[in-house]
Parts: structure tokens; sequence; C-alpha cells
């Protein structure tokens, strides 16, 4: 009989190895399971996991689809880590985009290289101050950060439908809920001329470095991390936990406003009713996949991109309809979250044999 | 407004309530253990594709809900499996577990979709339940008596029995409930399978008794609504019924006004406002809590044991 | 895994023609047309109407088209990275079919000038990129000349999405229809923002029922209203297909989008070399737009008085919005005997007198 041992320290090995297997049993299950119900599963999972990474001209739709996760995922990680359960970072992305909108429809007329900065600021502003009703909600009332965050979510996206078929519809739109499209000032370059890269993306890998460097070589990032692990000790030590909280959840919006902002300058161009697609929710996900560390989460967004870029190309080659594509999700992220044990315990055999055979 | 109108806004009222109350009794419940599955909606889906496929294959509504019911338990399963047998994180399983309910119910479901089964219909025979006004009261097809009866049942098992002592225990101290020598998991496995089963059941009441059909994202959203009644209901079920009450009038009430030509109010404003007042509650609750009263689950969200 | 190997050496070749004519193996493979839909093709409205127009591509050509399509498609980004991977994958003719993809199918087709472009319901177009749509509001001229003669209470209720052109023409050209046979009538409009919450769209119905409509039609995407209309013993109409599965006793018939016809026209057109950027605005005389059969309820005076609208459209004698028209505040807009162009059309921002919405 095997059976589950409680490992002495973490295992070093299983924290990067466990992402594998578990990316590597959805694939097998996923080629089971779709081979069953008629599909070609080996070509459905080479197409899902596979073709998006061996075809060059897929690799910039990685990056567009990866980066806002990425800066979304570093944001709830750090929370992650103080044990302030933030998971309403799709609308403090909402609201970054909302309020990065705002200085681009005030500035629509102008032009000039202040604008697009004046934009990102809004953007981090707009998402902080939103993510600062629930970290004052928390500090001061002792509300659980998850259900509020949660339900301002729902509000924000209330809010953009207001707006966008309201006060900031595009007079010249037909009456098509959106606003204006933004100008060239307002617009995040690209990397390259000609290229579909815009700069939120090399700066979604910047800010991964960045966060690599707070959270594992300065006091405030120790102090993050001692404070979600031991909270009595961590007030010994002289750490204000809810300082801590504080720091998490604005640090979470500021970034998930930032990635909006990116998102609604970058490949939006506007912003529409469509303009969440669930990254907020998608990041908690990918700060799990990369295990809350910056460059896991890097990977993480990288391997969730796979899926959409290539839950598309099952589409459009081996007929898989797209109800699949949220089932490899689904199953990469369970297994994820079960091989997780792996690196607390560990298998073993019995050390006592059972003494009658059944 | 004449009789007849209130007397129909209260049906259409009461069968928007229903599935609302189902899922949100059962969050509930597995709640009060100390379990936070943010899977709802996708239980509801599994439920919902569930029912329908076995009342359309069968020509049985009650089959079909037996179904749904056992799809939800199926699924809050899944969740039970990682959070409390592998000490998964139990938001991240949730939001898994609906993303996988949505897959999962339109892949069943693409065979069934424009077709359509005899709803299930009034409880009673058809002099009450077609009356001018006894139909207030017999009108209803028996998942709204349902409804109502389990509200009932769930507050007398939390506050009058011993087990729903113990449940509550759970949720409240996981570490002394197990000192005590109860089986902390088990209990939580078993509250979450009963939310999974009331969250299949809601599920179904869309597909089989509100539009009997199936369509992709049947349920559009309502259990997120449900998540948030929980909350708002302080996880007392009285207040789930009146909270779930509540949004059906509301709902139902903006729906009649725009009808009669009224429009007072926009309609993203409505639609936040559940969210809005589950915050205004969760804030009023925790300065109940300063004075002694407590109602949010001490250990809810928190794995066991601790990792 | 050798399937994967010929798709990338297709790919490759795909990427040199930009550059260079096509030759040799290209020359035998079939013709790719693809399809990009904003929701699923098992919606059984909107997106499944589009789907029964590829699927009648794939029997019209046999071997020589190969349609793919993405499902699913979110209004933005994704949008443009689905329609470019299509393009990237060999197809040669594009569909796009929601007005949300328009300003993704333009990005896209500048990358691509070779391959051709078709956005359902837009407005921009370019060298490569054409635009199409269909007169849904002859089809809502029919049926509202329908509800005139079929409702008693001379109310229907008008289940609404959002007060786009696209939806309000269709309230207009309803109600004057059904003003046409009954002067008193009244079209009562519920804006349920949202093109698709079944439950909703129920309850939407069922206030108007209340409100004493007797007569329940819908631009929102599910038969839901359908099935609640059934249920109170009220008559309604289908929306995109025939419905009567779901209502059969109310489904007094339902406007039809039938884009087949046009989809194996242009597929032709791409492949013999005459493809034309343009617009096409193709009503009942194009049978883009069909009426489902009438339900045996209909009356013999409406079924009458519904194919004689339906001939004059087709004969161009008859518009549904002819003058003179006023709208709501009394300001004229089409003086006696105009005839609303299809610029006044696709702006429309006003309603017709009767409407209340």
């Amino acid at each position: 009989m095997l059976e589950w041992r409680r490992r002495r320290e973490p295992s070093k090995a299983m924290l990067y190895l466990s992402p594998l297997i578990a990316i590597g049993l959805t694939m097998l299950t996923g080629m089971l399971v779709f081979g069953a119900i008629g599909y070609d599963g080996l070509r459905a999972v080479t197409a899902i996991f596979i073709t998006p990474l061996m075809e060059p001209q897929r690799w910039a739709d990685l990056g567009i689809k990866a980066a806002p996760l990425i800066m979304i995922a570093l944001g709830l990680a750090i929370g992650f880590r103080a044990n302030v359960w933030n998971i309403g970072a799709e609308g403090q992305y909402v609201m970054g985009a909302i309020a990065g909108t705002g200085v681009a429809l005030l500035t629509h007329d102008m032009t000039g290289w202040w604008i697009l900065p004046a934009m990102a600021l809004a953007g981090i502003a707009g998402g902080a101050a939103y993510a600062a009703v629930p970290a004052l909600l928390k500090v001061r009332l002792q509300v659980s950060e998850i259900l509020s965050s949660l339900m301002l979510t729902y509000v924000a996206v209330q809010f953009l439908y207001y707006l966008v078929r309201g006060p900031w519809k595009d007079p010249d739109g037909f009456n098509f809920p959106q606003t204006k499209m933004f100008s060239g000032s307002q617009t995040l370059p690209a990397v390259a001329e000609g290229s579909l890269v815009h700069l939120g993306v090399p700066l979604a890998i910047l800010l991964a470095m960045i966060a690599w460097f707070v959270m594992s070589k300065t006091i405030a990032g120790y102090a993050v991390r001692v404070v979600g692990r031991a909270p009595a000790a961590a007030r010994h030590g002289g750490f204000d936990a809810d300082r801590v909280t504080w720091a998490a959840l604005l640090a979470g919006g500021g970034l998930a406003g930032l990635a909006g902002l990116f998102e609604a300058a970058g490949p939006f161009g506007q912003l529409t009713p469509q303009f969440p697609v669930g990254y907020g929710f998608t990041a908690i996900i990918v700060a799990f996949l990369g295990r809350l560390s910056p460059v896991g989460i890097v990977f993480g967004a990288l391997v969730l991109a796979v899926t959409y870029v290539g839950g598309e190309i099952a589409q459009s080659t081996v007929r898989l309809p797209s109800a699949a594509t949220g089932m490899f999700q689904a199953l990469l992220l369970f297994f994820l979250l079960a091989t997780d044990v792996l690196v607390r315990y560990r298998l073993a055999w019995k050390a006592r044999p059972a003494k009658v055979a059944p | 407004m004449t009789a007849a109108i209130l007397v129909s806004i209260f049906m259409t009222l009461a069968a928007a309530a229903t599935p609302i109350l189902l899922a949100a009794l059962g969050e509930l419940v597995t709640e009060k253990a100390g379990v936070l599955n943010l899977g709802v909606e996708g239980m509801m889906l599994c439920g919902a594709v569930a029912g329908f496929a076995m009342a359309y294959s069968t020509g049985s509504v009650p089959l079909g809900l037996l179904a749904a019911t056992l799809a939800g338990v199926a699924a809050a399963m899944i969740f039970a499996l990682l959070t409390l047998g592998l000490g998964s994180n139990q938001v991240a399983t949730g939001l898994a577990l609906t993303i996988f309910g949505i897959g999962a119910s339109s892949l069943i479901g693409a065979g069934f979709v424009g077709r359509t089964i005899t709803r299930l219909g009034p409880l009673f025979p058809a002099d009450y339940a077609a009356h001018p006004w006894l139909r207030l009261v017999f009108g209803h097809d028996a998942i709204v008596y349902l409804s109502l009866a389990l509200v009932l049942a769930v507050s007398l098992f939390l506050r009058r029995t011993k087990a729903g002592l113990i449940l509550r225990a759970v949720g409240e101290n996981a570490d002394s409930a197990h000192a005590i020598g109860y089986r902390v998991l088990a209990i939580r496995t078993a509250a979450t399978g009963f939310g999974g089963a009331l969250a299949g059941l809601g599920g179904a009441y869309f597909s089989l008794a509100l539009t009997p059909m199936w369509a992709d994202r049947l349920t559009a959203g309502r259990g997120w609504i449900a998540l948030a009644l929980v909350v708002f209901a302080a996880w007392k079920p009285g207040r789930l019924l009146i909270g779930a009450y509540l949004f059906g009038a509301v709902a139902t009430f903006e729906l009649q006004a725009k009808a009669a030509g009224l429009s007072f109010i926009a309609p993203e404003v409505l639609a936040m406002t559940p969210y809005l007042a589950t915050i205004v509650v969760l804030t009023m609750m925790s300065q109940g809590r300063r004075t002694g009263g407590r109602d949010a689950p001490a250990c809810l969200g928190k794995p066991f044991p601790a990792p | 895994m050798s399937a994967i190997i010929t798709r990338r050496t297709l790919l490759a070749g795909a990427a040199a023609s930009s550059a260079l004519p096509l030759v040799g193996a290209r020359a035998q493979s079939p013709f790719g047309v693809g399809f990009v839909y904003v929701g699923p093709v098992g919606d059984h409205g909107w997106t499944w109407t589009h789907d029964q127009g590829r699927k009648a591509v794939e029997a019209a050509y046999g071997n020589k088209v190969k349609t793919s399509f993405i499902e699913n498609v979110a209004e933005g980004p994704d949008a443009a990275r689905a329609i470019r991977q299509l393009a990237q994958a060999g197809d040669q003719l594009i569909f796009t079919t929601s007005f949300g993809f328009m300003n993704p199918t333009i990005q896209v087709a500048k990358q691509f000038p070779k391959i051709k472009f078709e956005h359902a319901t837009g407005y921009q177009r370019a060298e490569n990129v054409a635009t199409y749509n269909a007169r849904f509001y002859e089809g809502r001229a029919v049926i509202g000349t329908i509800a005139g003669h079929m409702s008693k209470s001379g109310q229907a209720g008008y289940i609404a999405s959002f007060p786009i052109p696209e939806v309000v023409m269709g309230i207009n050209a309803f109600h004057l229809a059904a003003k046409k046979v009954n002067p008193n009538f009244k079209t009562k409009v519920i804006w349920a923002s949202t093109w698709y919450d079944p439950a909703k769209e129920a309850d939407a119905a069922k206030a108007l029922i209340d409100q004493g409509c007797d007569v329940i039609t819908q631009h929102t995407d599910s038969a839901a209203a359908l099935q609640a209309a059934e249920q109170r013993g009220v008559f309604a109409f289908g929306q995109a297909s025939d419905m009567k599965a779901f209502a059969p006793k109310a489904h007094l018939s339902a406007i039809v989008d039938d884009w087949s016809g046009y989809y194996i026209k242009r597929v032709k057109e791409a492949m013999d070399g005459s493809w034309k950027s343009g617009d096409v605005w193709g009503g009942i005389k194009d049978g883009m737009v069909k009426l489902a059969p009438y339900n045996d309820a209909v009356t013999p005076a409406a079924r009458a008085a519904a194919d004689e609208v339906q001939k004059g459209i087709v004969a161009g004698t008859l518009h549904p919005f002819t003058g003179e028209l006023k709208d709501q505040k009394g300001v004229l807009r089409l003086k006696a005997g105009e005839t609303a162009s299809d610029e006044m059309l696709s702006k429309m921002d006003w309603y017709v007198d009767g409407v209340q919405a």
C-alpha cells in the first residue's frame, strides 16, 4: 500500500517539477477524453499545446495574451504570499482602464509625449484606488477581502457598461456602445516597426524582474513573506500586518490597473463592453501555476496564452469546439492544484505491509 | 395595476428567486462548514445540462431533477477531492470548477441545442393552480415548495440539531472540532456535496422549469449572485429567503416598470445593487461583530489541516 | 503527427505566397474559407445561422473548398488574433460575422492584401474588405403586419437588446406595419440590456404580457420569450431561425436569416477571381431574409396581408419606411411619398409615434 508522508521540508525539486507533471497529465487526459468522444485526440493536444510554440507567427500573439496576465498575477502573488486574497483583480483592471480612458478622452484633441504616461499613471491610480476599498474594509472593519473584492468586480463591470452606453459613448459611433478610438499619442507604440507586439509586453517582463528583486532581495519583500507565513512572529519582529495588507492590495490593484490601461491603449484602442475578458480571474490561475514566484508567473502566463492561442488552432484544424479549450484549462488547473501536494508530501510504501491479502 | 397583474408579478418573482435561493442555500451550508466554493456557477451549469439531457432522453422531468442533483454533487466532489483531499487552495479550485462547468456543460449540451421539453408544471391541480388568486399559494411548481421547505430544514438543522452544531463547529474552529474527535474532512466533504446538490438543482430549474431548453451558459451568471446572496444574508437561511425574493422582486419590478413605460433608473445601476448591498451588509456585520455578534464562519476558506 | 507536418509545410507556402504568385501544389489544394463567430455554433441564433451558411458552402463545392471556423471569439484583440490565424493558415476568403469584429478585420486585412475579407453588419470597407448585412427590417414589416391582424388588445411587446440602429429600425418597421393594419396599435419595448440571458428574456416577456400585450417579438438571441408566450397563451415570433419547436402554438412565424446564398456566391467569385469589395444589403428579394411558414392560427386575412407586404417588398413597390413619417417628437422625418434612404436607416436613432421605448 502507498501512503502520503509529510515532507520535513517542502521539496524544491517538486516545486518546479509539479507544474510540468500537471501539464503532462493534462495532455494525456485531454488526449484520452477527446479521443473517446470522437476527436483526433493526439492532433487536438498537439494543436493546443505544441503548435503555438512551433510557429514563429504565433509568438507575438502569445506575448500579447500573456502580458496582462503576467502583470496582474505579479500583483496578486504579492498579496497571496502575505495571505491577502484579492480576487477582485478583474474589477481593478477595469477601473484602471476606465481611469486611463478618462484621461484619454480629456486629452483627445491634444498631442504630446506626456499623454501616454499620464494615462498610465491614471491607470495605476484607478486600480489602486479601487483596491483600497477592500483594504480599508479589511484593516478597519475586518471585512473579508475575498468577498468584498469579488463583489466590487461586478460593480466595476456595470460601471464600465454605464459609461460606454451613456456618457462616454462615441457620438460618431452609430449609437454603438463604445468610446472613441484613442489617438496616436494615446496608443501604446509597437516594440518595432510593423510588429504586433506593443510596449506593454516587454514592460510586463521588466516588471516581473523588478518584482523578483523586491520580493527576494529587499526587507519589504521579506516582511510580506513573514506576515503571510507567521503573523504572530511578524508582530514580534515589528512588521505591521495592516501595512502589509495595504501594500499588497495597493500593489495588486495598481498593477492590475496598469494592465487594464495597457490593454485599452494597446490592442483595444478604445473601451467597449467586451473589454473585460476575465484576465483578472485567469491571473489567479497564473499566479498559482507560477507558484507565486515572479519568474514562475511569466511561464505560467505563457502556458495559459498557449492554451488560448492553441485552442483556436485546434478549432480551425481539428474542429475541436471552443468549450474544449475551457476544459483543457480547467483540467490543467485541477492537475496543477492536485500535484501541489507533491511539494509538501511524498508517496511512500507503508512501513508495515498489510497482513492479509484481500 | 390590477390584482391579477400583482398575482402574476409574484409568480414571476418567485420563479426568478427560486434557483438563486437553492444555489445560495447549498453554498450557505458549505460555507458554514468552513469551505468557500466559488464554483457555484459551474455546478449550476452541470446541473442544468445534466437535468435537461436526462429529461429530454427519458421524457421524465423528475428523473432530470435527480440527474441534475447528482451532477451537482459530482462537480462538488471534484472540488472536495482537491481542496479537502489534497489541501489545494479553495479560491483557485472554485474558479477552476466554474471554468470546468462552463466547458463541460457546453460539450455535453451540444447535442441538445434547439430542443425543448414539457416544462415542470404546477404541483397542485388546475382548480387551485389556475385560480385567479389561490394560485398565489397553490400555483407554483414542486421546486418552489421544495426550496421553501429546504430553507426551513436547513435553518432547523443548523440551529437545533447536534449534527448542525457539529457542522458549525467545524466551520468556526476546525482544530478544536478535530481535537474533540469530529472528522473535519468528512463533515466538510458532506457539506460541499450538499452545496453541489442544491446548485445542480438550482441550475436544472432553468433548463426544466424557467426556460425548458439547453443553450450555452444558460444560467447567465446567477451563480455569482447566489454567492453574493450568502454574504448578504449573513449566513442565515431566513435572511437568505428574504434576500433571494428581494432580488427576484427588484428584477421583476424593473421589467414591469419598463413594460409600463416607466424608466427611472439606469439598468447598470440596478445590476450593481445586489453587489453593493452585499458590501454594505458585510460592513454592517463587522460592526455588529465588535459588539459580540458573529456571522461569517471563522474558518471560511482556510485549509485543514493548516499547511 | 504527419498531418501537422503537412500543415506546417502548407503554412510555409502560404507565407511565401504573399510575395510570389501561386504555383504547384497550392493550385490543387482546396480553396480555404474561414469564418469567425462571436457566439458558439450551438447558440441556435445568430452564430448558428452563419454556420448553416458555412455548411451550405461545403455542400455546394465539396472537395473544392475547405471551410474552417473559430467560435466564441470575443470582440476586440482576440478577434484580430483569430482572424490572423485563419489568414496565416491559408484561408483565402474570411467571413467575420459580428459588428465588433470591424476594427480587427480592417486591421488584419491591411497585413494580408491578397486575402479577401467579408465583414457582416459593419460600415468600414477596403480594397479587400467587403461588408454585407441583411434587411431584417423587411421581415419585421411582415411580422408587424401579422401582429396587427392577430393582436386583440392592439398591443405588442418587443424585447430589445441595445438601441443601435439595427434594433431601432426593426422596432420602427414592425410598428409601422402593425399600425397600417390597426391605427391605434401600441408597441411596448423592454430594453433587456443583453443579447442573451434566457431567464431575463422570459421574465421580460411575462412582464409585457402582464401589461396587456398579446403578441411578443424580440431582438435578443434565445427562444425563451417564445416559451413564455406559449405558457401564457399569447402569440410570438421566432428570431433568426424557425423556432416553432419551442412554441408550437405561439409561434406565428419567424424572421429567418439565410446567409447560404450569399456565401455560396461570394466563395465562387473569390475562386474564379471576380470577387470585388463592396457593400451588400440583401433582403427578402435576395433570399437573405425569409419568413418561416405561418402557423395554422394565422387568419386568412392576416396571411393575405403578410403575403401582400412580401410581394410588395420583392417587387419594390412597397418600402417599410414610406412618408409621410413623423417621429415621436413630431419631427417630420420623411415627406409624403418619400422612402427612407439606406443611409437614414443605418443611422436611425428615433422612434415613430406609438412606440413606447
